[in-house]
This record gives C-alpha cells, structure tokens and sequence, in this order.
C-alpha cells in the first residue's frame, strides 16, 4: 500500500483542525466473499494522536467504524510546525502510523 | 368544529409534501456530509504513485502521456475530454487515452488491462485509481469536451442516439431512467441526463467513491453497469459506444465547474 | 475482570508520570481494547462496562448526523459536547449487534470533539455519552437507513 494513511491538519489561530484518511478494510466478520466464504474480523482498534510527542487523543475503535475510516479531530494550543503523529493498531496487532507538521 | 379537529385535518394534508421535502434535503445533508470526510483522496494519491510507476516491457511511467494538452500537461486535461486525438484519429475519454499510453508508451498488451478494467474494494484497478488522480486535478476547471472537430460531432451525435435508443430484453434505453422528470428507484431521485440542468451536477462529480462498496468507480464502468442493469449484453471496455456516450453526457453538462472526484452512496 | 471499568482509568502512577510530562497514554491502553464494552450485545451493557450506566441528558452534546442516511456502510457523525472538562466521549449505535462503536479519550490538548463515520446495520438512535468531572452525561439522533436503488 502506497499510503496507508493521510493526515490533514490547518491551523485556525491555536485551533488545529485534523483530517485523518486511512485505509483499512474494518471487516465486521460478518460479509462473505465472492466465493460464499466469511471474510474474517479484521479491523483498527486503537488511534493514538499525539503532538511533539505528547498523547493528545486516544481513540478505541470497533468494527462498526466505516472501511477506510476517516477522523476530524481539534487539537487546542497548537502552532505551525508542530509535530502531529496519528497511530493506529488493528485486532492482528498491524501497525501504521503517519507524520505531518502542522501547517 | 374543534380547532385541534382543523389543525389536525390541516396538518394531515400539509405533511405528505412537507415529508418528502424534508427528506430530500436529509439527503443533501447526507450526500454533504459524506462527500466531507470521504476516503477518496487516498485513492487519488494511490493512482499519482501509479502514474509515475515504471511498468510494461518498455519500463517507462505514464508521464509522457499526453491527455490533449501536451506531454505530461495534467492540469485541467480531464474537465477537456472527451476529445479528438489527432495520433489515433479516434474521439477518447480519460480511460480510452489511458489504455492508449499503457499500450503505447508502456508497451503493454491491451487484453492485460481491458480483461479486468474494474477493481473491487481490495483492490482498485489501474484505472479506478489513475482516474481519481487525473480527474482530481481538474478540479474547479470548467467541463469543456471537444465539439469543434467534426468527429467530436459525431461522437455526440452517436451519443445522444444510443441515449434514446430502445433495445435490450426490456426494450429500455437510458432515457427509460434518465430522461423523464419524477423517475426513482427506491431513495434515488434519476436524474434528466438530456438535460443540462441535471447533466451538470452529475458530471461535475464522476468517477465518484462509493461507499456502499468502498469502491473507486469511473465513468466506463458506469456505462457498463448501465447496460448492464438494463439487461443488454455489456459494452466493450474503451468502445466507440461507450466513448459517444460520455460524449453526450459531459457535452450536456459543459460550462459546469468539475468539483473533483466524487462521494457517493 | 472489572466490568465496571471506565474508559478512562486514571492511577495514581500513571498520573504522576504523566504530570512528570512522559509518552503515558491518557488511560492504560497497556490494558488494551476494551472488549467487554466493545463485545456487549445490548446499549445498556456497553454502557455498563463502561461505567456510564447511570447517564443525565444534556443538551450540551451536540450530534450533528444526517436524519437519513441513503447507505448504512458509512453514516457520517460529528459529535461536539460543551459539558465542562469533558475527558471522553462514547458513541453507541443502539441497534447495532455489537451497540459500542467507538471511544474517544481527550488529553488537555484535545478539544472534546470527534467526526467518525460509523456503519449502521438498521435505522437506529445514536447515543453519545460524555465523561466529565466522574458523571456522564448523553443525547442521542435517530438516523434513519435506507437501501438504496441504482445510484449516480
């Protein structure tokens, strides 16, 4: 996978607005393949945000979360240049996790 | 009488059309809503990795693919097609120039992309995602396909007769669904694609991310599942058919500013 | 194992080491993913596991969610709560075979909202509950679901 995850974060003043995309197919467990078989649980379950290091946010997902999820977050006290980190973990312990400054 | 007797018997006939205006704006709402926090970017980053990717036995990327405004010239290329291109002689929308760089500048066999043109949610085709990526970069540039050279005439001409020609093993047409006002299948409101009015806002949205699948789709797949619905045998892939279509459609929707790659359900 | 776990358990240690500006979690994710909030079958019990089984209503939460949603794959919900000091928000789909769909926990840094676009198996109520100062607090929308037909 090319990119994993895209991280959008505008700055308003000290509000930073984030937009995080990710790509993942959060399978309930619950739909069959082409082939009638049941493709199995396979979702994000943890979201770590944190800025130059700090834990911001943390988010516990389910399977309920739409496939390819997409996040709005607000992160207060923020400046341009600011280092965003967005992580997330998945049921089969994969890992991703992106960088962005804040702009 | 009652008043509460009046108001109720009022209320009562106010409400089937207040309910279905009601819902026709819940809808936008949602439409808004999903077209703001949707997943289609990825893919659009996804088909510009693509783009500048080696493949086919000459190892060359599609950067020197010419979409009708120079070489590599990506910018608003998408919102000017379709178009007469002088190096096939032939009228081609974004997929059927694409298939001609890959085969062309790449020197893959067309049979390699056209056996599976479409991807599934697990995995986009090659042009799912370089449309996204191609189509993301005419956004806000006006839809303005060719109509000048006298192929482009023809090519809508075409169009605009497989529009409204009846065939197929319900005697359906695109203008079955597409052509009277009121028509809708279940929530879906079908839009008067003869019509400039509706043709522009559907036009200026394609290909389009659909969430009920997860899937990236363009504009030959969705003359291909036209047909499809409609029971026809499915056209080809890159046809003159389906190229005169698309034709019609976005020449019908010209002038309309393109919004980029679309969210839909 | 605790059922009446909270989703944000704060210990004496972790506070301190926190205060001490370290890369602590908000709560012991080190305890993992909640499975018995996120495993509960009914609203109440995800409710329960969470703590929050007794919740006010507060007009201070602010769903923002479409009253129809043309496919339940993706219901987008933009969830904001004004309750002072909120430090977690919850998002229950009542109807849904497993009710907890997400929760999210909000370091001093974080203002306390959340856009999540959430599957919905049916029509249902969205609940959110919010965690403030040890009391929870909650609203709810009905969002109604529809198949949809062809589609543009």
């Amino acid at each position: 996978m090319a990119e994993p995850m895209k991280i959008r974060a505008t700055l308003k003043g000290e509000l930073a607005e984030v937009r995080v995309l990710m790509v993942h197919p959060m399978e309930t467990g619950q739909r069959k393949d082409a082939s009638g078989s049941i493709v199995p649980l396979h979702f994000i379950q943890e979201v770590t945000v944190r800025v130059n290091g700090k834990v911001m946010l943390e988010g516990q997902i389910s399977q309920a979360v739409s496939r390819n999820p997409v996040f709005s977050f607000r992160l207060k006290g923020m400046k341009a240049g600011d280092k965003l980190e967005i992580a997330w973990l998945d049921n089969r312990g994969e890992r991703s996790q992106s960088v962005t400054a804040i702009a | 009488m009652h008043l509460p007797v009046i108001f109720l018997f009022l209320f009562s006939l106010a409400a089937p059309g207040a309910f279905a205006q009601d819902s026709k704006k819940e809808i936008a709402k949602y439409q808004k809503m999903i077209a703001d926090s949707s997943p289609v970017e990825l893919f659009e980053l996804q088909g510009e990795d693509l783009w500048k990717k080696k493949q086919g036995p000459n190892n060359v990327s599609l950067e020197r693919c010419d979409l009708g405004l120079g070489a590599g010239v990506l910018r608003g290329a998408y919102a000017k097609l379709p178009r007469h291109f002088n190096d096939t002689g032939r009228v081609m929308d974004l997929e059927t120039r694409l298939l001609h760089c890959m085969t062309t500048l790449q020197g893959r066999k067309p049979e390699e992309i056209t056996r599976s043109p479409f991807g599934t949610a697990d995995k986009p085709s090659e042009m799912e995602l370089l449309s996204a990526y191609l189509a993301g970069l005419s956004r806000g540039a006006k839809l303005a396909p060719g109509t000048a050279h006298p192929k482009e005439k023809a090519s809508f001409a075409l169009g605009k007769e497989l529009f409204f020609h009846r065939a197929g093993a319900w005697d359906f047409s695109c203008a079955s669904c597409h052509g009277e006002a009121g028509k809708r299948i279940r929530m879906q409101d079908l839009p008067i694609l003869s019509k400039p009015e509706f043709a522009r806002p559907v036009m200026a949205t394609w290909p389009a991310y659909r969430v009920s699948n997860s899937e990236m789709k363009t504009m030959q797949w969705r003359m291909n599942d036209c047909y499809r619905q409609m029971r026809y045998p499915e056209p080809r892939f890159a046809s003159d058919a389906t190229v005169a279509l698309i034709t019609y459609l976005t020449v019908n929707a010209r002038g309309e500013p393109y919004r980029g790659p679309g969210t839909k359900r | 194992m605790n059922a009446m776990k909270p989703i944000r358990r704060l210990t004496l240690k972790a506070a301190g080491a926190f205060a001490a500006g370290l890369m602590l979690p908000l709560r012991a994710l080190a305890a993992g993913w909640n499975k018995d909030a996120f495993g509960s079958k009914t609203a109440a019990d995800a409710l329960r596991s969470l703590g929050a089984a007794t919740s006010a209503e507060s007009k201070d939460i602010v769903i923002d969610a479409p009253q129809i949603a043309e496919n339940g794959a993706v219901v987008p919900i933009e969830i904001t709560s004004n309750v002072p000091n909120t430090k977690s928000i919850a998002v229950v789909i009542e109807k849904n075979p497993f009710p907890l769909a997400a929760s999210f926990d909000f370091g001093d840094g974080a203002v306390p909202y959340v856009k999540v676009n959430v599957k919905m198996g049916e029509s249902s109520f969205v609940r959110v509950v919010a965690e403030a100062g040890g009391r929870y607090y909650t609203a709810s929308k009905e969002v109604k679901v529809t198949i949809g037909g062809c589609g543009g």
